[in-house]
C-alpha cells in the first residue's frame, strides 16, 4: 500500500530500530522451525514474509532485501528497478520519472537513510539483483545462514 | 623525433589505427590523453541518424572537427530509435576519430553489455560511458519492454571487472581485456540535491574515471555540487564535465523543462530568450556565457556541449567561448577517407 509505504519511510528510525529489536527472536524461531520441518514450512514462511513487508514496504520479494541500506525504501517499487538510485530523471518537485503520481523511491530512500543511526549503509555500492530469486524469502536465507549480507 | 614520426606517434600511420597506450594510461584513446595532460577537454554528442547511412554519421561529426576532443554517441536518447551507438561508434573509430559509447541499460541485460563492450573495443572504441537510460515510455515506442538488468552503477563496475580483471562477471576469463577509459554520469541538478555529490562518490567507487554531468543552466547550483565534490576529494582520482546546452528559443526552452526527463531550466534563462529580439543568438550567447562561467570553477576538467538539432553552431559557441585557450582538438583529413558510398 503506497500510504503505508511512505509512513514506513518518514519513520525509518522507527522501523530500523523495531527490526533490530524483532530481527533476532524471528531468525531464531525460523531457526528452529527449519530445523525440525526442514523445507516443509518455506511455502507458507515465505507467503508470511510476503504479506508482513508487502503491507508496509509494497514488497517485491526480489529475494535480496536491501531494506535496511536504502531507508526502509524498496527500491525494487522504482520503475527502473535501481539498486543504487536515484536515476538523473526525478522530477523538480521530487516525483517518479516514470510515474509522475509516485514518489521517486531513491528520493525517499536518502531522506530515510538520513534518519537511521546505520542510514551510512545508502553510501555503498550494491550490484544489481541475481533475477532467480525472486520469489524467494530473504528471511528463510538468512536462518540458514545462506546470506551474510544483513537485509 | 621528426615531425612525421610525432604525428604517428600521436595519431597512428592510419587515423583509424589504435594510438600507442601511454604509461599510467587505462586507454589507448585520444580522450583520455587529453584529460590526463591536464587539458580543458570539451566533448559533444552526435545524433545518430534515422538511416542506415555511414556517410550521414560522417557528415554530422565533421562539424565539430577541431572543436571537440571525443564526440558521443547518444543509445536511443528519450527513449527514441535510431542508429545504435555502437554502429555509430565504429564508424567513427574508422577514421581516427575518439567517440565515447553511450551504454544505457534500458535495452540490454549484461550479457548483451558484456558483448557489445568487448565487440566495441575490438572496434577501436576507447571511451564508454555507462547510464541508467530514459524509461521507454519518454519515447517513440511506449510499448517495449524495459530491461534494466543493471543500473548505472553496477554497469560501471561491470566495466571495471571486464577491464581490471579481464573476466566476465561469471568469472570466465577474457583472452584479451577491453582497452576502455569508464565515465559514468550525474545530475546535480534535480532532487536528492543534497545526495547528488554522494551517488557521484558512489560513481566513482564503482570505477568512474570521468563524469559528464546533465545539462547545466543554474551556475549557483553546480558551484555549491563541485565545492562539495572537491572538498570530499572526489575530483582528484576523476574528471568531471559539465553538461551544457544551446537553447533555440523560449518555447524549446519551456518544452525541454516539461517533457525532457531531468532537465533543469531556470525560469531567468527562459525569460531571456522570450524577451530577447533574436532568440537563436540569445540562446548561443547563453551557452558561451555558462562555458566561460563553468570553466573557473574548481574541479572542473571540461565541458560536454549537447545541441540537439543545433549541432552546426557546437563549433560557434566553442570558438566565441574561448574555453579551448588556442587549443585545436584533433580532427580526420576527410579526403582520405573511404567508407560508405563516395559522394
Amino acid at each position: 500500500m503506497y500510504k503505508v509505504r511512505l509512513w514506513s519511510v518518514r519513520h525509518s528510525r522507527f522501523m530500523e530500530r523495531l527490526y533490530n529489536t524483532a530481527n533476532p527472536g524471528i531468525l531464531l524461531v525460523l531457526k528452529g522451525v527449519t530445523k525440525i520441518f526442514g523445507k516443509r514450512l518455506d511455502r507458507p514462511i515465505t507467503a508470511m514474509e510476503a504479506g508482513v513487508k508487502g503491507f508496509l514496504f509494497d514488497c517485491q520479494m526480489c529475494g535480496d532485501c536491501a531494506l535496511s541500506k536504502t531507508g526502509m525504501s524498496c527500491p525494487m517499487n522504482c520503475p527502473k528497478t535501481l539498486r543504487n538510485g536515484p536515476c538523473g530523471g526525478v522530477r523538480a518537485n521530487g516525483m517518479c520519472e516514470v510515474k509522475p503520481d509516485m514518489n521517486c523511491v531513491w528520493v525517499l530512500a536518502w531522506d530515510g537513510a538520513s534518519r537511521m543511526k546505520n542510514g551510512d549503509a545508502i553510501q555503498n555500492n550494491e550490484f544489481a539483483v541475481d533475477h532467480r530469486e525472486k520469489g524467494t524469502s530473504t528471511w528463510l536465507k538468512l536462518a540458514r545462514d545462506e546470506k551474510t549480507t544483513d537485509e | 623525433m621528426n615531425k612525421h614520426d610525432i604525428d604517428v606517434e600521436r595519431v597512428g600511420t592510419n587515423p583509424g589505427d589504435p594510438l600507442v597506450s601511454l604509461p599510467g594510461h587505462v586507454s589507448h584513446g585520444r580522450f583520455e590523453r587529453v584529460l590526463r595532460a591536464g587539458n580543458f577537454a570539451v566533448t559533444t554528442e552526435i545524433a545518430p541518424p534515422d538511416s542506415s547511412d555511414p556517410d550521414e554519421v560522417l557528415k554530422r561529426a565533421s562539424l565539430f572537427d577541431g572543436y571537440v576532443d571525443a564526440i558521443n554517441a547518444t543509445d536511443g536518447s528519450g527513449g527514441n530509435c535510431h542508429m545504435s551507438s555502437l554502429a555509430v561508434c565504429a564508424i567513427l573509430t574508422r577514421v581516427g576519430y575518439s567517440p565515447i559509447l553511450q551504454i544505457s541499460c534500458r535495452d540490454r541485460n549484461r550479457i548483451s553489455i558484456q558483448g557489445d563492450t568487448l565487440g566495441a573495443a575490438a572496434l577501436g572504441v576507447c571511451n564508454v560511458l555507462s547510464l541508467t537510460g530514459d524509461d521507454v515510455g519518454a519515447g517513440d515506442h511506449p510499448e517495449a519492454k524495459p530491461v534494466f538488468d543493471l543500473d548505472s552503477i553496477s554497469l560501471t563496475k561491470t566495466l571495471r571487472v571486464l577491464r581490471d580483471e579481464s573476466r566476465f562477471l561469471s568469472g570466465r576469463k577474457l583472452d584479451l581485456a577491453p582497452k576502455i577509459f569508464i565515465g559514468s554520469t550525474i545530475n546535480p541538478f534535480v532532487p536528492p540535491q543534497h545526495s547528488r555529490v554522494n551517488q557521484l562518490a558512489k560513481k566513482i567507487n564503482a570505477g568512474a574515471e570521468y563524469i559528464q554531468s546533465q545539462y547545466c543552466f543554474d551556475i549557483p547550483v553546480l558551484k555549491d555540487f563541485m565545492k562539495r565534490a572537491v572538498d570530499m576529494g572526489l575530483t582528484e582520482n576523476c574528471y568531471i564535465l559539465i553538461g551544457v546546452g544551446v537553447l533555440p528559443s523560449a518555447r524549446t526552452a519551456s518544452w525541454m523543462r516539461e517533457n525532457v526527463p531531468g532537465v533543469h531550466i531556470p525560469d531567468e534563462i527562459i525569460n531571456r530568450l522570450k524577451s530577447a529580439d533574436k532568440p537563436l543568438r540569445e540562446g548561443r550567447n547563453i551557452c558561451v556565457e555558462l562555458m566561460q562561467e563553468i570553466k573557473e570553477i574548481p574541479g572542473v576538467a571540461g565541458l560536454h556541449v549537447m545541441a540537439y538539432r543545433q549541432e552546426k553552431w557546437v563549433g560557434d559557441v566553442v570558438k566565441s567561448s574561448g574555453v579551448l585557450a588556442g587549443r585545436t582538438p584533433w580532427s580526420p583529413d576527410h579526403s582520405e577517407t573511404t567508407i560508405g558510398l563516395v559522394s
